[in-house]
């Protein structure tokens, strides 16, 4: 006798909102491309159950000045194109970014302590370079984030950036300079369903519109801690499509940079040989940290390797073939 | 799924004979849906009202082991769709396939290297589960040797898979005791499968790539047949359609209660044509959604040590962190004039700290003190992380003899602790580091330096 078994579908009353990154001319910005992600109606890439409407975004990683303490693989692969901003935000854009991350390290304090005036010349610089959006990165030392972010946030008006990071302790200025100049702001929090919540809750109470707010939940690199990222995203994307307003945020992942953190993706020697090749260890090492966490709800994966980023373009369209 | 009382006592004689224990049948079914009582206290219960309660009490997905004695995959018994909700209880078991149509020579190689295959992370050591031996030559010859080349270098279970019944069958004749999984059953073969199925009472794949319901009429003829263990695979070879199958059978085993469905799944990752990225990549999807058996198309130390690492990952219980085991742990090869940092053992403390400590590129000693698995907050507050355990941590790492200088860097969170410790460790100067992890590069380049 024939079995007839009925597909289960869940029915979901909520929906992750769509955010765009970039403005082009017409919308007041320069950007020849801008990226909207986000729109879910269903869990990731369910497609039998709800509307999938935009691909999860994969956002290249530069700096702007040469890394210090990145792995030789990384190195190697960039060779030249990392010794200049530009020239590795072209690079980054041949590849397949649909966006760039731009670290501003070399405001540290600790490192060149370059000026919030010079940070903005880089900016200027690589969004005259290429036409896809940015999204920007502090130092990630409070006030020197406040300093160079307001001078990015003026001196690139109406680009609609992405700029990072809000966090609980230091969001004011942030948002208020995303406010000013039609920007957007990351809101990353540790690893926390309230807390990811509330600070959603502060920035939206500044005024900054909900559809002007990316979430980072926290990356923890496979092997460090990944589970808790895991789950924190999908406990956040559950409560967003069942309706929960402040959880509704689209996620970023700063994927490349907590893969390539680890011993597994930057030491060479004196390690187990069953690591196996040295070469490839560390891309498939941040592929496999991309992959689970498009699984738990990703939309924007912040990767650093050449590999990783052609292989993660191809899997997300493999993904979002139904 | 669980019966309430009331649907149990519909199936009871409804006569109050008290001979259970209890005053009325009500009683008594209200007692057996707590699991307070068994059914076998009734003595005049029906043969139907027994299989209907049983069915009832048995899990969702079906316990299945393949291979025996310490080896041994057991899976099945998946309780939740989301590891927060409860956990993952049965690591899926990672399997690497060798065809017979390899050279003998090759084919031994990595069935030796899979055998050997064991990396630590956290105090575990993870392993690799089993060998897939598929008959591409359709030789029954042929996989017999194989089949039994196989097994003369691995205890490890196996995975035989055969569309020829006959070579399925001589090979069980030698791997039958070792209860290696049947694959696989179709719509076309399934009876002479089950045949062998309980022939050798090994447990049976059963596959079929139409759709779901057409696996579902192959489960039915195959448990009809007299096979009770089975696993599943729906056939889908794509990260898409992949996700979509074994997403539906995990909610229709657990949300539907469909028992036709409900056993562990199988899933093929990577072939003679897929390369190692999109191998890895597959099997991470399929380790974090629902698959119990990954059978992996090629074996790279490079591609197993993540899948192994995100199993581990994803099977930790959320509410029992792994804990990292104490004692004294290196980053670079640090020397006598290496600064010396000291936190508790959660896990994710470990990893934050380590991680920057890492990032850091500062050659560095890190004591790791037993705090029962808690962060360094919560054991400080609980009296797991004070100034005698954490003087008894460094001593018992022997750093005395190994630093030519006597400073500690304990977290930030525990400054308050820094006079005690130097009170346990007399001629010790305490440094109190960052609160935050994220601050140690900074700490280690800057305030460690001029210390």
């Amino acid at each position: 006798m024939p079995v007839t078994v009925e597909l289960p579908k869940e029915k979901w009353n909520g929906k992750v909102r769509e955010i765009t990154l970039g403005a082009t001319p017409a919308q007041g910005g320069t950007r020849t491309s801008t990226v909207t992600v986000g729109g879910e109606t269903t869990l990731p890439f369910l497609h039998f159950e709800g509307s999938i409407p935009y691909r999860p975004a994969i956002a290249v990683e530069i700096q702007d000045v040469p890394p210090q303490d990145w792995s030789t693989t990384l190195l190697e692969a960039w060779d030249t194109a990392a010794s200049d901003p530009v020239s590795w935000a072209k690079k980054a854009v041949e590849l397949g970014a649909d966006a760039l991350a731009v670290k501003l390290r070399g405001t540290h304090p600790e490192r060149q302590s370059r000026s919030a005036a010079e940070a903005a010349e880089t900016v200027k610089a690589i969004l005259g370079a290429v036409g896809v959006p940015l999204i920007v990165y502090g130092p990630e030392v409070a006030e020197k984030d406040n300093e160079v972010l307001v001078a990015v946030a003026e001196a690139a008006a109406g680009e609609r950036l992405a700029l990072g990071n809000c966090e609980d302790k230091n969001y004011r200025t942030i948002v208020a300079g995303a406010l000013a100049h039609g920007h957007l702001v990351v809101a990353k929090t540790p690893i926390d369903v309230n807390l990811a919540k509330q600070l959603n809750i502060l920035i939206s109470d500044m005024g900054l519109p909900l559809d002007r707010v990316l979430m980072d939940p926290t990356t923890g690199a496979l092997g460090y801690g990944i589970e808790y990222t895991y789950s924190v995203m999908e406990r956040l994307r559950l409560a967003a499509l069942m309706g929960d307003s402040m959880t509704q945020q689209p996620m970023i992942c700063t994927v490349g940079e907590e893969s390539w953190r680890q011993k597994e993706s930057k030491v060479k020697d004196g390690v187990p040989s069953l690591w196996g090749d040295f070469a490839e260890r560390g891309p498939l090492w941040e592929m496999a940290t991309a992959m689970a966490l498009l699984q738990s709800g990703a939309d924007i994966l912040v990767l650093r390797h050449p590999k990783t980023i052609k292989t993660m373009r191809e899997t997300i369209s493999k993904l979002m073939s139904s | 799924m669980a019966l309430s009382g009331l649907d149990i006592y519909k199936l009871l004689p409804k006569t109050n004979c008290k001979e259970c224990g209890f005053p009325t049948c009500l009683a008594f079914a209200m007692k057996l849906s707590q699991k307070g009582v068994e059914l076998s206290a009734c003595p005049y219960v029906s043969d139907e009202a027994k299989a209907a309660l049983e069915a009832a009490s048995s899990p969702p997905i079906r316990l299945i082991t393949i291979g025996t004695g310490e080896n041994k995959i057991v899976v099945g018994n998946e309780v939740v769709l989301f590891r927060h909700e409860k956990t993952f209880y049965h690591e899926p078991g990672l399997v690497v396939r060798v065809a017979d149509s390899w050279e003998p020579g090759k084919i031994a190689e990595v069935v030796s290297q899979v055998d050997s295959y064991v990396v630590e992370r956290v105090g575990m050591k993870l392993t690799l589960n089993g060998i897939a031996v598929e008959n591409v030559s359709g030789d029954a010859t042929k996989f017999v040797q194989v089949v039994q080349l196989v097994k003369q270098k691995t205890a490890l279970p196996l995975v035989l898979m055969s569309a020829n019944a006959a070579a399925m069958d001589a090979a069980l004749q030698i791997a039958g005791p070792d209860k290696p999984l049947v694959y696989a059953a179709t719509p076309e073969n399934w009876q002479a499968y089950a045949d062998l199925a309980k022939k050798y009472a090994c447990s049976l794949a059963i596959t079929d790539s139409g759709d779901l319901s057409r696996l579902g009429s192959l489960a039915e003829s195959v448990i009809k047949a007299g096979v009770a263990d089975l696993v599943l695979d729906p056939g889908t070879r794509n990260l898409a359609d992949s996700l979509a199958s074994l997403t539906q059978l995990r909610r229709l085993a657990l949300k539907k209660n469909l028992r036709l469905l409900g056993f562990p799944i199988l899933a093929l990752a990577g072939g003679d044509d897929s390369t190692l990225e999109e191998q890895t990549i597959l099997a991470t999807e399929l380790i974090a959604k629902y698959a119990g058996i990954v059978v992996l198309g090629r074996f790279d130390p490079t591609g197993i040590y993540p899948l192994l690492a995100f199993r581990q990952n994803i099977y930790t219980d959320p509410q029992k962190p792994i804990q990292v085991s104490p004692g004294l742990y290196k980053f670079g090869e640090p020397g006598e004039q290496s600064p010396l940092l000291i936190t508790t053992n959660f896990s994710l403390t470990y990893f934050t700290v380590a991680g920057e400590v890492e990032g850091s590129g500062v050659p560095s000693w890190l004591v790791i003190a037993d705090s029962e698995g808690m962060s360094v907050l919560t054991a400080w507050a609980a009296g797991k992380f004070d100034a005698e355990k954490i003087a008894k941590s460094v001593k018992s790492a022997g750093m005395d003899d190994k630093l030519g200088h006597r400073k500690l860097v304990i977290p930030g969170y525990v400054a308050t602790l820094s006079g005690e410790v130097e009170e346990e460790l007399p001629g010790w100067q305490i440094l109190v580091g960052p609160r935050e992890a994220v601050d140690i590069p900074s700490y280690l380049k800057t305030v460690w330096k001029a210390a």
